[in-house]
């Protein structure tokens, strides 16, 4: 499948190769629909599998699986804490992803973690592994555009869809090349800070989510302090869905199981759908 | 040779690099600038120059230890950073980067701090500029270093206790980079070492370079010409580059002193964390490993890029030694000189302790960090 013409002003190159990730946001998008990514911290209790089935089931278009790593600073206290259950107990990349290539989760997946779990493996190592389990995306949020190079040369080659980050500091120039070697979809970043739930959807959640759309045929989907159905639908109107993250975690924290996550996450669904 | 300006993209040889989240990306650049174009800035040179002078008590010293070097075997001498306002070399990267902080308008000074001798400084600098100061220290630090704590909120600083991971240096310098991430527009993040993304290592080298010229000129007069060895603590590797930086084109043995528990040159891989590239202790799926120090201030699992590369082209040698000796050298500087050091330096009079046959003869300079005050509590628990 290759890239459909975008909209006006907007330069699409034909010959792009769409991914599972994208064709799956795509698909929801060209229906009509907004598009709904949701966050599981791999190996975070015995059922987190499970967990990210019935998410799936629940109505989450693609999930992003978290890799737990020592120091994440991108996230809040929410996902923090469960990185640190994860790793107590002894979650480990390639068991996380040794796990998902057991079980069919049901739609596209993407890794969320940070570069240097990738770097340790090895960059050609760490492409094959999530291809090899699954996964055809991945989110490294310390990786900017400036150092993404090598990265996004190997990702194309075994053919992973590195999603980049856009955030609500970078100047107009800067969007249309982070549009430009992103895959999957453009992740913008909501507001100025780290992961968490927040009272209200932040105005630079909607900022972004414009800005981007002015530059991208690419799904834009708009994460960080997406904590509630109705923060997702506002923030959906500007963009083509969220990416929802702490408030599932903590569900998964407190021991919610797999039908508490699910039950969240329909009510995500069933808002973005009215 | 001398030591270089990193490239464009901020790399020492193969370490360093700009690793930090979108958000922060259009502040190191900015930071680049506003750092390049006030270096030839006259003004701003003049002054950082008086502070330095009139403020902080440059030029710090050198003193010859007479009597240790009569018990090692060798010609010691210190460079006297602990004599600097604020009790340690920290100050001269903290009031050039609050100067420069004040130039580009931010209103607030972020920090992180091990022992707190960089948070001291920190808020020191605030507290004159008038700015708000904001210290991030881990909890374990908080309780073995009380003092300093106590010391900050005296000068106005808010000290934050960062309780996740190893609740030492490591997360307090995570806990600044969230906070960085969400107050970016006013904050600019006083990191204190030569770590971090570009421009950091070499911005934060640049400001302790003074240290470096003084020791180096000090020297000829002194000795006649450079030392044969230059030793000098590494967590992060401020005080150590700061002082390399002045006898990096001479025929001196440049050694860096790590804390066993802390080697991230000697035990370390390449990794990334905290924005660059470079040696880092780390399991086997790149999980970054708790150091663990007697000392708070090398309490961190990884070191600067520029200390990575040096050690990478064989320019710097990288030791380790461990709390005990540590332990021994503080107590033998006490006795014998009447200068009780910081833990950091007694890191590197533990290796010259160590060394003494093969260091015969020769003229050692070590640069004396900071004073001791700060581990007076720590160490009256240990040894009374």
């Amino acid at each position: 499948m290759t890239a459909a013409a975008g909209a006006e002003g907007i330069v699409v190159d034909p010959t792009r190769v769409i991914g599972p990730v994208e064709a799956a946001l795509r698909a929801r998008r060209d229906g009509g629909g907004k598009c709904l990514v949701v966050y599981v911290t791999g190996g975070l209790g015995a059922d987190w599998l499970e967990t990210a089935r019935a998410v799936a089931a629940a109505g989450a278009d693609v999930i992003e699986i978290g890799v737990p790593f020592s120091d994440p600073v991108m996230d809040g206290p929410t996902i923090q804490a469960a990185n640190d259950v994860a790793l107590d107990g002894g979650a480990t990349p390639l068991g996380i992803l040794d796990a998902l290539r057991e079980g069919d989760v049901g739609v596209p997946l993407a890794v969320m973690t940070y570069y240097n779990i990738a770097y340790r493996m090895g960059l050609e190592r760490f492409a094959e592994s999530l291809m090899a389990a699954g996964v055809s995306g991945c989110i490294l949020p310390d990786l900017p555009l400036e150092e993404a190079g090598p990265w996004l040369d190997v990702a194309a080659v075994a053919g992973v869809e590195p999603i980049l980050l856009a955030a609500p500091t970078a100047p107009e120039e800067r969007l249309p090349r982070i549009c430009e070697r992103s895959r999957g979809f453009v992740y913008g970043v909501g507001l100025l800070g780290v992961t968490g739930v927040r009272s209200e959807l932040a105005a630079s959640a909607v900022e972004i989510a414009t800005r981007l759309k002015q530059v991208t045929d690419l799904p834009v989907l708009v994460g960080v302090g997406i904590g509630t159905p109705e923060q997702a639908v506002e923030a959906s109107w500007y963009g083509d869905g969220v990416v929802v993250g702490s408030a599932i975690v903590q569900r998964m924290v407190d021991r919610a199981g797999p039908e508490g996550v699910a039950e969240l996450v329909a009510e995500f669904r069933v808002a973005l759908d009215a | 040779m001398t030591l270089q300006e990193p490239t464009p993209d901020g790399r020492f040889g193969e370490f360093g690099g700009r690793f930090v989240p979108e958000t922060l990306i259009p502040a190191v650049l900015e930071l680049e600038e506003a750092f390049r174009e006030a270096w030839a800035d006259p003004t701003f040179r003049g002054e950082l120059d008086a502070l330095l002078a009139d403020y902080a008590g440059r030029p710090s010293p050198m003193t010859e230890c007479h009597n240790l070097s009569e018990e090692l075997g060798c010609r010691l001498l210190l460079k006297r950073e602990d004599l600097n306002h604020t009790g340690s070399h920290k100050i001269n990267n903290v009031l050039g980067q609050a100067l420069l902080a004040q130039r580009m308008g931010k209103t607030r000074l972020l920090a992180e701090t091990g022992a707190g001798q960089h948070g001291v400084a920190s808020a020191t600098a605030a507290a004159l500029l008038g700015m708000e100061c904001c210290v991030y220290m881990g909890e374990v630090d908080v309780r073995r270093q009380e003092l300093n704590v106590f010391r900050m909120r005296l000068l106005g600083a808010e000290v934050r206790t960062a309780m996740s991971g190893s609740r030492t240096l490591k997360d307090a310098v995570n806990e600044a980079m969230r906070d960085w991430v969400a107050t970016v527009t006013e904050s600019h993040y006083c990191l204190g070492s030569v770590m971090g993304p570009h421009p950091y290592p070499w911005m934060v080298r640049t400001f302790h370079e003074v240290l470096g010229r003084e020791a180096r000129e000090q020297s000829e007069a002194l000795l006649g010409g450079p030392p044969d060895v230059v030793v000098a603590c590494v967590g992060g590797g401020s005080n150590a580059i700061g002082i390399f930086s002045g006898f990096a084109d001479a025929a001196t043995d440049l050694v860096g002193v790590e804390p066993a528990g802390g080697a991230a040159v000697g035990r370390g891989v390449p990794g990334v964390v905290h924005g660059m590239d470079s040696y880092l202790m780390q399991d086997e799926f790149g999980q970054v490993l708790e150091a663990e120090s007697i000392s708070a201030g090398l309490d961190y699992p990884g070191v600067g890029p520029e200390h990575s590369h040096l050690a990478a082209i064989g320019r710097a040698r990288y030791e380790a030694v461990t709390d005990d000796e540590v332990v021994e050298a503080f107590q033998m500087l006490s006795r014998a000189e009447g200068i009780i050091p910081a833990l950091e330096p007694a890191h590197a009079l533990a290796w010259v302790s160590r060394e003494r046959a093969s260091l015969a003869g020769k003229a050692v300079v070590v640069n004396l960090s900071g004073r001791g005050d700060k581990d007076v509590a720590q160490m009256m628990e240990i040894l009374v």
